[in-house]
């Protein structure tokens, strides 16, 4: 790999990697929440939740950049705050991991959302009639049962969150090391005289990626229902 | 050891205006199928809510619309037998039977267990998933379930209904059985006059909302 690639583009993907890993990590218990709110519960303001959860994927890229910056920038409401606390987001990985998170939150909380309104209610009522709480009917009986949709918000969330670029170059901007993760590479490298064969590499590594990680997720969901169903 | 009922529930096709006793051994409860046979089960176990009345086992008040008294369906101590086995299909055999007392917070019973196991003949079957049983052998899984949640009354919604002919006459003697041994109030709902007939303690018929003995 060190032969194939140059010591920068190896940096990007690795951020990349880096970054989508918390993306996934830190959001899925929201995506978890959300999901299962959604699938579950009839209440006021449904539809205004359910459209800020989607509304990262119809926005301009660039749009929710600029909100994020606004937001958690040094000189914004939350920023300000964690800034106080000593935690700095803006142009650095984290706020790249955050800007990924956001943008690909609607795959994430559409799948798990999907897998919980496949989940037959009728077993909850029976776990509720032998004496389970509602909260452990969620985590014995709903969450296993959407698993499989849990695996594959996750690995759909993670592939998303290593291709974002609008949000996260116009949040992070794109510092060599910090925040220039593998599409900003890309697409400084097509800025520069010379570097369109880097841009290549890490073109076909993109599509690399992003390719194993859909045919793993289908894998993976169908392993998971295969162990849950018990087949 | 009794269960006593009495409810009145509004729904847009039907009114129920429900009163019985169920004392210890089988009340079955037939009807023709839409009469609210489950509607009324579903009552008793808390998963639906009737207009007014007031439910009693053994001196504990499960629902009174009086003194505003509705437990909630984990909290009534009902062992739910369903028309279909319903078994977590994510759980062993085993798991299932024993899933009652976890969520009860109670600690594991060996000894129940195995009683249970070897009164259903089920001993073979518990390092299974529910997918590797056949019709029959779910049901008599669901029925240990049930029981081995300690329950203080069982409901039992046409547990037989879903069973080929043959099936039935190997679950129906596990019916008698609970009936003679557990000393448990038993509602069984069904549509099936052979079943009634050789179950029943007491024989009740759900006709146009209302509760008629036979």
């Amino acid at each position: 790999m060190t032969d194939w690639l140059s010591p920068s583009e190896i940096e990007a993907v690795l951020l990349s990697l880096k970054v989508a890993f918390w993306a996934t990590i830190l959001s899925l218990p929201f995506g978890i929440g959300v999901g299962f709110v959604l699938a579950r519960f009839e209440f006021p303001g449904k539809q205004v939740l359910n459209g800020l959860v989607h509304l990262p994927l119809i926005l301009p890229p660039v749009v929710t950049g600029f909100i994020l910056l606004k937001l958690f920038g040094t000189q914004g409401p939350i920023g300000s705050v964690l800034k106080d606390l000593g935690i700095v987001i803006a142009f650095s990985w984290t706020g790249a991991a955050l800007a990924a998170a956001i943008m690909a939150f609607p795959l994430m909380v559409r799948a798990i959302r999907l897998s919980f309104e496949a989940v037959d209610r009728r077993l909850e009522d029976t776990a509720r009639s032998l004496g389970a709480s509602p909260w452990a009917v969620f985590g014995m009986i709903s969450l296993p049962l959407a698993l499989p949709g849990v695996v594959t918000g996750s690995i759909l969330a993670f592939a998303k969150a290593i291709g974002e670029f609008g949000a996260t170059i116009t949040f992070v901007s794109n510092i060599p090391g910090e925040t220039r993760t593998l599409p900003s590479a890309v697409y400084s490298f097509m800025q520069v005289p010379g570097g369109e064969e880097s841009a290549y590499r890490l073109v076909v590594l993109a599509i690399v990626i992003s390719m194993t990680a859909l045919l793993l997720s289908e894998w993976l969901a169908k392993r998971v229902k295969t162990v849950v169903e018990g087949r | 050891m009794s269960l006593s009922v009495e409810f009145g529930l509004s729904l847009p096709n039907f009114h129920l205006e429900i009163k019985f006793d169920a004392p210890a051994g089988i009340t079955a409860i037939s009807g023709p199928s839409g009469a609210g046979k489950t509607t009324l089960i579903n009552v008793l176990a808390g998963l639906v809510t009737p207009d007014h009345g007031h439910i009693e086992a053994h001196g504990r008040v499960l629902f009174s619309s009086h003194s505003q008294v509705n437990l909630k369906p984990e909290q009534r101590h009902v062992g739910y037998i369903f028309q279909d086995a319903r078994l977590f299909p994510h759980l062993t055999v085993m798991q299932n039977l024993k899933c009652g007392r976890w969520f009860r917070h109670l600690p594991s019973d060996p000894e129940a267990i195995e009683k249970i196991v070897t009164l259903l003949g089920i001993e073979h079957l518990t390092t299974r998933r529910p997918t590797q049983l056949s019709g029959g052998e779910k049901q008599r899984v669901a029925i240990g379930r049930a029981l081995l949640s300690n329950p203080d009354v069982i409901l039992a919604d046409e547990p037989l209904s879903s069973l080929d002919p043959e099936r039935k006459t190997d679950i129906l003697p596990y019916f008698e059985m609970l009936r003679d041994q557990m000393h448990l109030p038993i509602v069984y709902v069904s549509h099936d006059a052979d079943e009634v007939t050789r179950l029943a303690t007491t024989h009740l018929q759900l006709k146009q909302g209302r509760i008629q003995s036979s």
